[in-house]
């Protein structure tokens, strides 16, 4: 076993998997990878591994959850027994429960829903593995399952978190930092310097929490870039595909 | 459309027009709070307790102590829990059945403020390292739902456990024996949690329950005795910009002052 190091940022400002103090983690992003659902996305940021799942718009069960004016939003975050050191119970925790609210409130603003009255939209994501930053992760990732899916939206939600680990602060948590320094994930829609959602817990100054805040909107921007490359690599598999037959 | 509906879409346009010229429905200022009242020790059976009422909004908080084991990782330190109950005698939108996840949320919002501040001095709380600590249940139970539950449940959750007391006890061959007296449960820190809503680009502070029907997104901010934040929570279907954002931190280190005269030196 490697020993642990005693700290996270060392004296040169590198942290402990390598990165600068407002370096993101490598992210590999890719689409439509689960067949049965109507889009579907895979990310891998640093060792998260999480897949999101969209289907619909779809007729609504049970019934009377149906709404008159606009599309039911559902969303459920979930972590895979393995995905951490310790079991986790496969029985959504209290955690979950507020993730899976967050993220939905999160991604609704995002997506045309007055298009698709009495239908539902519901949006799966499953964490593979997990070191920090999943809700993240997982809003990146079920943002692009929804454009997959078809489904028209104002914008990509790109989602990122900056915090505070030993005196320095620090963009994009993993593991380790989440659990020892203060962790504010935000999301944003980019088009509308829209902040979709916006947690925070651990002590910030009034003057720390705007610097941070700004740090994480750097972050979700980068992430933007991102998801735009990866669509458009999608749409051109497409193309490809459409093409050759 | 049925007759109902429409009414309710009228009365919920007169309150946002309301808001959007800067008064409201009820005579308050936009960053008014309703009349705040607080009564501390009322259950005899409860190691400490608070009752709120913000408005109509009726919360009660009982906090029980008892004795289990500390997690693996913290074996010097007491546990605390929060949990809320939404009991279908506070309004006719609650079901009976397992906490749902604005339940849950609550919970989660009102423990963050408690535990990131270290309010509760845990490793006091410790009786045998690694094997017996004091375990804090701080149970919120809503009595009347008229809005703004999450601050109600702040204030009567701090306001309770600055009225705790626990027993004393001694420890003999690791055996916890009771002793008379009590102790008052050490409290260092004193979060003041205050929830920020956004209409269009008006802040409301203390929404009832009427306008949390407009309201599109909530800022729920929990700042310390030392004036730094220590929790926020996003919550609803909108959105805030930047501006907004530092605009409700503001608002907030605004109202704390008061909050705080109403819980610590009460």
């Amino acid at each position: 076993m490697t020993k642990k190091p005693l700290t996270l940022i060392n004296k040169k400002n590198i942290r402990v998997d390598g990165r600068k103090l407002d370096e993101l983690r490598p992210i590999k992003i890719e689409l439509n990878i689960i067949g049965n659902a109507n889009g579907s996305a895979y990310i891998e940021q640093g060792k998260n591994k999480i897949l999101a799942a969209v289907y619909g718009p779809k007729e609504v069960h049970p019934r009377h959850l149906a709404l008159p004016d606009r599309a039911l939003l559902r969303c459920q975050y979930h972590m895979s027994p393995f995905s951490v050191k310790e079991r986790k119970r496969p029985a959504p925790s209290r955690r979950e429960t507020e993730i899976s609210k967050v993220i939905r409130e999160c991604l609704s603003p995002s997506i045309f829903g007055e298009y698709y009255p009495r239908t539902s939209i519901d949006i799966y994501i499953e964490v593979l593995e997990a070191d920090g930053g999943t809700r993240c992760s997982g809003i990146i990732a079920a943002s692009l399952a929804l454009a997959d899916a078809g489904i028209p939206l104002r914008d990509l939600v790109a989602a990122c978190a900056a915090g505070k680990v030993e005196e320095h602060l620090v963009l994009d948590l993993n593991g380790p930092e989440d659990n020892k320094g203060t962790d504010m994930p935000i999301a944003l829609m980019p088009t509308f310097n829209a902040v979709t959602l916006l947690q925070m817990n651990g002590i910030l100054t009034t003057d720390e929490f705007e610097q941070a805040l700004n740090l994480a909107v750097k972050g979700c921007e980068q992430v933007y870039t991102l998801q735009k490359e990866a669509l458009k690599a999608r749409y051109i598999n497409v193309k490809e595909e459409v093409e050759e037959e | 459309m049925t007759f109902s509906t429409m009414i309710m879409r009228g009365r919920h346009k007169q309150i946002a027009q309301s808001i959007l010229s800067g008064k409201r429905l009820d005579g308050r200022g936009l960053t008014d709070y309703r009349e705040i009242k607080l009564v501390t020790g009322i259950i005899e059976s409860a190691e400490g307790s608070a009752r709120v009422y913000l408005g109509k909004t009726d919360v009660i908080v009982g906090i029980k102590i008892g004795i289990g084991e500390p997690f693996p990782d913290l074996p010097n330190k007491g546990v605390l829990t929060v949990n809320s109950e939404f009991r279908p005698i506070a309004s006719p939108n609650f079901r009976a059945g397992p906490p749902g996840e604005k339940s849950i949320e609550l919970s989660r919002v009102v423990d963050r403020g408690i535990r990131e501040s270290s309010a509760v001095d845990l490793e006091k709380l410790c009786i045998i390292p690694g094997k017996k600590v004091f375990v804090i249940f701080i149970d919120i139970s809503i009595l009347n739902h008229d809005g703004n539950l999450i601050d109600a449940s702040a204030i009567a959750s701090l306001a309770a456990l600055l009225n705790t007391k626990f027993s004393n006890y001694e420890v003999e061959n690791d055996e916890i024996k009771i002793k008379t007296g009590y102790t008052q449960l050490p409290v260092l820190n004193h979060p003041i949690t205050v929830t920020v809503a956004k209409i269009e680009d008006k802040l409301v502070i203390d929404p009832s329950l009427e306008e949390e029907r407009v309201i599109g997104a909530k800022l729920t901010i929990t700042v310390e005795d030392s004036g730094n934040i220590c929790a926020i929570q996003k919550s609803g279907s909108d959105y805030f910009n930047k501006q907004l954002i530092l605009e409700a931190v503001k608002l907030t280190n605004e109202k704390i002052g008061d909050l705080r005269k109403i819980i610590v030196e009460d």
